[in-house]
């Protein structure tokens, strides 16, 4: 009895301990493309940038840790190929290396949205999903002036704030009318829109992008600034750039999961709530899954977190090893930006109200979403203590009533009310 | 390298060495120290490192900054006044010796 895990990212690492960890005595195989063993992506767009951490401080374990928990991890090659053959089956990567497995898990995560503008492949114009693309983005960074960073969402924001606090000009442009649109409401869009301008960085909303622009030096055609379409008058603009950092998304990678035969939405992987694929001998788990919401309802959702790849990855070991989890674990996530801190529990998609406590203008306050009257979600920033009480409440599937909650002075964790 | 030892919420004793720098988080989950959950990987973001310090050290150690006293109050397990998240814990030389005890319930 042997699992392939195909992907060695926070979700193809937690599979593999977590299924030592349930008593799993068959073989685990962790495969991954790039040349590292399994480490945190999250730093790469914060404290690694700032160069405040290494390598070794991004590892998740050491090499010995997976020698004695006999986890083998092939990193460099790609699996590109997978077929059950009756109750087994067999795994291609592309080095031509051939692996039995009896159940396969998919952890394969996501790839950057490429912005297919004119002079998309210029020097300097760059992504930023792996260590790789850190380590370039920082081997550029200290003669790097001018900071363009395309698309307004997390990981943009980030390198907005690492690249402001270095001291560079630095400007956000971003197709849609507020920033980080998809996660979070109009009210915290706002505040981090006037945040990052507090600090210096341009940020320019319902921008339309026409081209990369470059220049030739001695290394080649290089990306000097981007150029806005013209305005209603035609006049055209160019933001001078010696770096283009395009941060517009991601795509799941489930093409090998499409060769399998499974059900895909945009290439997503569609799993239920046992992480089981649409053949129950695959698993799958990370950003490249669309999931049954967590907490309750219809939806069906993709949570390209942290968060999400651990509690995920447990519940696909549990059903690797015959126990049923159902996948009820609160969502969370968090984003560092200059000294703002962004904790966020629940998914506010279909709020119908919100509450906000504490100040905005103090850079300390909370966002809490209610759908029906009930909270199903919270943006804290520099707020801790209203996050935990909330992540806490949503776990117990308890409430805290929109009236109480809107007297800040009332610490929230003293407001939980239990049950439904 | 200074060495820190924990006591998992089972009993189990481990004693590791710490390169300097890292955290007393970081030492536990890398070298597979069960108990120490720590899913925000040290961003002092999920209080799912909860430890005890033990009081011989508590005053070398020092109090959580005021991010991770509010953490503190939201973790799993009960609060105490030796409660730390381990991820803001960094190893230094004068901490070599160092006992945490790791809190029963992380998340």
């Amino acid at each position: 009895m042997g699992v392939v895990i195909v992907g060695a990212g926070q979700a193809g690492m937690q599979l593999a301990v977590s299924l030592r960890e349930g008593g799993f005595e068959g073989d685990v195989t962790i495969v991954g493309q790039e040349s590292y063993l399994p480490y945190q992506r999250p730093p790469l767009s914060k404290a690694f940038l700032s160069g405040d951490s290494d390598f070794e401080s991004l590892e998740f374990r050491t090499p010995e840790f997976y020698v004695g928990k006999e986890i083998t991890v092939i990193t460099g090659e790609q699996v590109v190929d997978a077929a059950f053959d009756g109750d087994s089956g067999t795994a291609t990567t592309d080095a031509g290396r051939v692996l039995t497995f009896d159940r396969l898990a998919l952890a394969p995560g996501s790839t950057p949205r490429k912005l297919p503008l004119p002079g998309a492949e210029l020097d300097g114009v760059l992504y930023l999903r792996d260590l790789e693309d850190a380590l370039e983005l920082k081997a550029r960074w200290a003669d790097a002036a001018n900071v363009v960073v395309i698309g307004g969402g997390f990981i943009g924001l980030e390198v907005a704030a690492a690249a402001r606090k270095a001291g560079k000009t630095v400007t956000v442009l971003e197709a849609l009318d507020r920033l980080i649109a998809r996660a979070v409401s109009p009210i915290t869009s706002e505040f981090y829109r006037q945040a990052h301008e507090r600090r210096g960085t341009s940020v320019r909303l319902g921008v339309k992008l026409e081209r990369f622009v470059g220049g030739d030096d001695q290394v080649g055609p290089r990306v000097t600034g981007v150029e806005l379409a013209p305005d209603a008058d035609g006049n055209v603009e160019i933001i001078p750039a010696d770096i283009v950092m395009v941060g517009i998304g991601v795509i799941a990678r489930g093409d090998l999961a499409a060769k399998l035969g499974l059900e895909t939405v945009n290439g997503a992987i569609v799993v239920n709530e046992f992480a089981e694929t649409s053949d129950p001998r695959v698993v799958a788990a990370g950003d490249a899954v669309l999931l049954p919401h967590p907490l309750g309802g219809e939806a069906q959702v993709r949570l390209e977190s942290v968060q999400n790849a651990v509690d995920q990855a447990k519940v696909a070991a549990a059903t690797l090893l015959g126990k049923r989890e159902a996948y009820h674990a609160v969502p969370w996530f968090w984003s560092d930006q200059a000294d703002l801190k962004l904790q966020i529990a629940g998914l506010s998609t279909g709020f119908d109200s919100t509450v906000v406590r504490g100040s905005q203008d103090d850079e300390h306050f909370s966002v809490l979403y209610y759908r029906d009257g009930r909270l199903i979600a919270i943006d804290a920033v520099n707020d801790p203590s209203d996050y935990m009480a909330v992540r806490r409440a949503l776990g117990a599937g308890a409430n805290i009533p929109a009236e109480l909650a809107s007297d800040s002075a009332v610490a929230l964790k003293t407001l939980i009310t239990a049950g439904s | 390298m200074p060495e820190v030892t924990y006591i998992s919420p089972d009993g189990t004793i481990t004693t590791l060495e710490a390169r300097d720098g890292d955290s007393v988080m970081e030492t536990a989950v890398k070298n597979g120290v069960e108990g120490i959950v720590a899913e925000c990987g040290g961003a002092c973001a999920c209080a799912t490192c909860h430890v005890y310090v033990d009081e011989a050290y508590f005053g070398v150690v020092g109090e959580p900054g005021d991010l991770e006293d509010d953490m503190l109050d939201g973790a799993a397990s009960e609060r105490l006044p030796n409660s730390r998240l381990s991820c803001q814990i960094k190893m230094r030389a004068e901490f070599n010796g160092l006992l945490v005890r790791i809190a029963p319930e992380q998340v």
